[in-house]
């Protein structure tokens, strides 16, 4: 047995000798815990990129096709709720309390908005018939009615070669990335907002101080790992081609 | 010496009833109760092996239904591969043996690791909900579009068991590389760490970075069945040979999360029942690394006759065959520990005996298949079915019964029948031989896998893999009942019963919940069988 000379934190388990042993293995095994999600974010980066190598003409039309207002407001929330994430971390080292959960609460907020407006995206998608599948409509609306969107197919130094038909079959795929990639960070989104609301309980609780804070920091890491996929996906999605 | 003692207080005899279990954090126990649930999917999955080769004893399909017979082979595969070879050895052996190895109380994350026994029951329960509800047919490998679009089966509840099953295999690598890196015992670097953990920290490595690929691939597929979203499929410009590619690039070094901790267990075997030093300490650890990276470089050498270009089959040939390389260290580097070794011939010594031969002949005739204008001609016959048992059956089980044989009076305190363990192993070669080695001329002489009928020339070489099959069989179930007998009127095993020396045979079997009662400290160099220490420790 170890330590039998100082007092315990009361947070020590009792495998850990110290609590600087139990902080260091928390924050590794965060660590290969985002390596796991690089990897399966990765698989969708790589079908991503061959389609768009592919049918850069399907993607650019199906990106351009997609707001780019809300995506925009949620580039800035998420990265103001890293900021607010990164705060909390700080507070919980240097024993503040009320400052610890004020932050995690902004956190909250902010990731709840970018859910919000996740909501209101996706229902935007199901009124123009952008989901996949039997009642998918890309190329008729663009070509009829397409003064809702800025309707014509890529131009410029991209020759246009895809008819109505393979548009209305190709950006199907893009769509169907779309949907899986943001669906899959919504839900790391949700289950990063679960784990903050018992952080936050946590904290108010005052279980952390500065010898042990290392779930705050843990859920920072997560959360900063959540926002940054969102960074990659931003300029994937809605950016194709946007310049002219 | 005197008789051994059963310890009246160890980590079995702490908390009585079935929540003592369910709600346990001792790794131990989690890896009995994996112990327990993946044997249960072993005979499930052999259940279909059975009806396989019933099927296959005469030419005409008059057993099964062919659908029937799809699905047989597709659930013989889903359960032996991801629900018995990708947990068996690190889940039961290595979650039970990595904490004493190197002198920790635990593992880093106990309620992780029973979370992850939780999530494997999860994945389970989805397979076997698929099987109750009708089966799924589409093959292990779950290839697109058939997956995704023809197939009227239960591929999704499959698919979803084995996505959930994937997070279950995270968890655990997961666990162990924090493990490895930060519970060591005071002194104990990494180049004195047994070979067995060397091996399982190469296998964490790829459960970490490999599975979750396959994780993604199955969400894509699922959201295709599901939603009716199109990313493999062909009508809408998907590419089903990128599922492949995806599927092949975690399911290739799979193969080695099955094969690795095996190759772990057979250092600590053959070095105990050499009395040597294992020979080349850190070549072998460093081939454990190495066949993990190559094994993520090679994974198209499965689609050389898919549709990818002849540039690409080259490259993946070439690298394929690297794979040689590290594993023939391993081998070269046992042979030389058995070399002016005492020998010795106790049960685990001889599934090692057996795993030789199989495993070369495995690895040997992977060469074939890595070559491409051979692999043309063999590709999907039974001389890939045969290839690939020998490695991961012959190989990795053969490793885990050795395990579970050297390391059972650990884990239980009590010794089994010497004499039936004996006859156990030698059945188990002989049946696995006769089984498959008819196998490699039968795909040789072009017979496809796959098919539940087949020309009358045939039948003489799928009579035999069946008969052998029996004896297998048998090989398999004796264990289960000496075993089993063996927990309440075995012999009390002692601390230390085959002499060897490794940490987690200084502490008392079975060990306390907290494997030591002192943290160890005079950690020794691995494998030191010098005849003083021998001596010294009374070894003998």
């Amino acid at each position: 047995m170890h330590g039998h000379d100082h007092a315990h934190h009361p947070a020590l388990q009792h495998h850990f000798s110290t609590m600087s042993q139990q902080r260091e293995a928390g924050v590794l095994g965060m660590w290969v815990f985002l390596l796991t999600e690089v990897l399966f974010f990765g698989g969708l980066f790589i079908t991503y990129t061959l389609y768009r190598m592919w049918y850069y003409e399907a993607f650019a039309a199906a990106s351009k096709s997609i707001e780019i207002t809300p995506g925009l407001i949620n580039t800035v929330v998420l990265i103001g709720s890293s900021l607010t994430m990164a705060l909390s971390v700080r507070a919980s080292q240097t024993n503040q309390r009320k400052a610890t959960v004020n932050w995690l609460i902004a956190t909250i907020i902010l990731g709840s908005v970018f859910l919000g407006i996740k909501v209101y995206e996706y229902a935007d998608k199901f009124e123009h018939h952008h989901v996949p599948g039997p009642s998918f409509q890309f190329a008729s609306e663009h070509g009829a009615e397409g003064a809702a969107h800025e309707a014509a197919p890529a131009e410029g130094g991209h020759e246009v070669t895809m008819g109505p038909d393979q548009l209305q079959r190709t950006t199907q795929i893009f769509f169907s990335l779309y949907f899986v990639m943001t669906g899959l960070h919504a839900l790391h989104m949700i289950v990063g907002i679960v784990i903050l609301f018992i952080i936050t309980w946590m904290a108010h609780k005052g279980r952390f101080d500065s010898e042990y804070h290392a779930p705050v920091e843990m859920t920072g890491l997560y959360w900063h790992f959540v926002d940054i996929v969102w960074i990659f996906l931003f300029p994937l999605l809605y950016l194709v081609e946007r310049h002219n | 010496m005197e008789t051994p003692v059963y310890p009246a207080h160890n980590y079995l005899s702490n908390g009585h009833g079935l929540k003592s279990w369910l709600l346990t954090k001792d790794h131990k126990r989690i890896a009995i109760l994996y112990l327990i649930s993946i044997s249960a999917f072993f005979f499930l999955g052999g259940l279909f092996a059975v009806g396989i080769r019933l099927e296959l004893t005469t030419p005409q399909g008059d057993l099964f239904q062919p659908d029937t017979y799809n699905k047989f082979f597709t659930l013989h595969g889903v359960i032996m591969v991801f629900f018995f070879l990708i947990p068996s050895v690190p889940a039961v052996l290595g979650n039970f043996l990595i904490p004493p190895m190197i002198g920790a109380k635990d593992l880093a994350f106990p309620r992780i690791n029973l979370l992850s026994w939780y999530i494997y029951v999860i994945g389970g329960i989805f397979t076997l909900f698929a099987i109750v509800a009708g089966g799924v047919d589409t093959g292990w490998t779950f290839y697109t579009p058939y997956s995704s679009a023809s197939s009227s089966t239960n591929v999704a509840a499959t698919a979803l068991g084995v996505f959930i099953a994937g997070f279950s295999s995270i968890l655990t690598g997961l666990n162990f590389i924090v493990t490895i890196h930060r519970m060591r015992a005071p002194g104990l670097h990494w180049f004195k760490l047994p070979l067995f953990v060397w091996a399982h920290y190469a296998t964490s490595l790829i459960q970490v970075l490999g599975t979750p690929v396959v994780a993604i691939t199955i969400v894509m597929v699922f959201a295709e069945r599901a939603f009716g979203f199109g990313i493999f499929d062909p009508q809408r410009g998907g590419d089903p040979v990128l599922f492949q590619h995806l599927f092949w690039f975690y399911s290739h070094p799979a193969v080695y999360i099955m094969i690795l901790p095996a190759l772990g267990v057979i250092s600590e075997i053959v070095s105990t029942f050499s009395r040597k030093r294992i020979f080349g300490y850190s070549f072998v650890a460093f081939s454990s690394l190495a066949i993990a990276v190559f094994g993520f470089i090679v994974w198209a050498h499965h689609m050389f006759v898919a549709g990818i270009t002849v540039y690409a089959a080259m490259v993946f040939s070439f690298l394929s065959f690297s794979v040689a390389i590290p594993s023939a260290v391993k081998v070269f580097n046992w042979s030389a520990t058995l070399h002016r070794g005492s020998l010795s011939f106790e049960a685990p010594m001889l599934y090692v005996y057996g795993f030789f031969g199989l495993f070369l002949i495995g690895g040997l005739t992977g060469l074939f298949l890595a070559t491409l204008g051979t692999d043309i001609h063999l590709h999907d016959t039974y001389f890939v079915v045969a290839h690939f048992h020998y490695i991961m059956v012959g190989g990795a089980i053969m490793g885990y019964l050795g395990g579970i044989h050297f390391w059972w009076p650990k884990m239980i305190g009590r010794m089994y029948s010497e004499f039936w363990s004996r006859i156990s192993a030698i059945l188990v070669f002989v049946g696995f031989n006769l089984t498959f080695f008819p196998q490699f001329v039968l795909g040789y002489m072009g017979m496809p896998r796959r098919y539940h009928m087949y020309p009358d020339e045939f039948q003489v070489l799928n009579v035999l893999s069946s008969g052998g099959a029996a004896v297998l069989g048998l090989g398999y179930l004796l264990p289960v009942i000496y075993l089993v007998y063996s927990i309440k009127y075995g012999e009390v095993a002692g601390n230390n019963p085959w002499g060897a020396s490794g940490l987690e045979w200084r502490t008392q079997s079975p060990p306390l919940t907290e494997n030591f009662l002192e943290v160890p400290t005079d950690i020794p160099e691995a494998y030191e069988y010098t005849p003083k220490v021998i001596r010294e420790a009374k070894l003998v």
